[in-house]
């Protein structure tokens, strides 16, 4: 085989502040929400005007709109943009590791081939941001709706079966930052490696149905990040007792 | 124990990782999506937020995959 098959978990750095290492999954997450910032300034722009691509984006924003809502009935005006956000996000930082020139531009260094771009969500830095992000975002709805109440939940004190319930409650937050992050990483950066191995193995038109799986791959973790942190933002602001 | 008899890295503890680790989650996936299919055959219009509560199941239960599936990547490439 004249090139190796280049797999590499961590995200490779393409420059250095210093001790900051400026990745190139980085660089592509900058990339995608520049783009997402753009298209919300084009909507804005041209509210009065009507465009095809603005149905479009509407029908989308207010599906997704009804579906927050129907999770979460009266409190969907608060939950929504940071819901839709990740929402968006994920999906295209994952869709974006599928476009050609991904992991295969980059410039020969002596410790081997760097390429300069990679699939924003195939890092896991940035899959943990997101997952801290998330829960923290949680408690903090929990804050604003409940008050300081909120945090009896995790501190009980009333009986030693209430504080035994109490700090598992604690650790199952902690719990759910790594399962967000490595349910969305472990998705998106399998599917790199799959489409690395086929098109290593037959270089022609195998990869596309693969190719197909990771943009409904892409759709489906994007959508079960959201939900998730919305049904556990739900039940932050519930009060049960 | 012989030295280096057993290699954590040798593709065959990589293969068993990922093999053994993915049954759970299958079979879980299998009985989640089997009790969701029958609560929308008994009550059709609930059926859409039975479809919200078995995707987000699902994914709880994927998640188990992709842990061990992350473990094998770690032992093969790092």
């Amino acid at each position: 085989m004249a090139t190796a098959l280049h797999i590499s978990i961590s995200a490779e750095p393409i420059f250095r502040f210093g001790q900051f290492e400026f990745t190139n999954s980085m660089l592509v997450s900058l990339l995608v929400s520049l783009f997402l910032s753009l298209i919300a300034v084009w909507f804005y722009n041209h509210r009065q005007t009507k465009s095809n691509l603005k149905l479009f984006i509407q029908t989308i924003v207010e599906s997704f709109y009804e579906f927050v809502q129907s999770v979460s009935p009266h409190h969907a005006n608060q939950f929504f943009p940071l819901i839709a956000t990740i929402f968006f996000f994920v999906m295209f930082g994952s869709w974006a590791g599928l476009l050609p020139g991904m992991e295969t531009i980059g410039y020969q260094a002596d410790h081997g081939f760097v390429p300069l771009f990679r699939g924003a969500t195939a890092d896991l830095n940035i899959t943990l941001g997101l997952a801290i992000f998330a829960v923290v975002s949680i408690q903090v709805f929990g804050y604003k709706n409940l008050g300081p109440k909120y945090f009896k939940k995790f501190f009980n004190f009333t009986n030693p079966i209430n504080f035994f319930v109490g700090f598992l409650e604690l650790i199952s937050e902690f719990a759910r930052v790594m399962s967000f992050a490595f349910r969305l990483f472990g998705n998106i950066f399998a599917g790199e490696v799959l489409l690395a191995v086929i098109a290593f193995l037959v270089p022609v038109i195998a990869s596309l149905p693969f190719i197909g799986l990771e943009l409904f791959v892409g759709l489906i973790q994007g959508l079960v990040f959201a939900t998730l942190t919305l049904v556990f933002t739900n039940i932050a602001i519930s009060d049960h007792h | 124990m012989a030295a280096e008899a057993i290699k954590s890295s040798s593709d065959v503890i990589v293969g068993a990782t990922i093999a053994l680790g993915g049954i759970g989650p299958a079979i879980a996936i299998g009985l989640i999506v089997s009790k969701a299919l029958e609560a929308i055959g008994r009550n059709p219009e609930a059926a859409s937020k039975v479809q919200t509560v078995m995707i987000l199941g699902v994914a709880f239960a994927e998640a188990i995959a992709i842990y061990s599936l992350v473990i094998a990547l770690i032992l093969k490439f790092v």
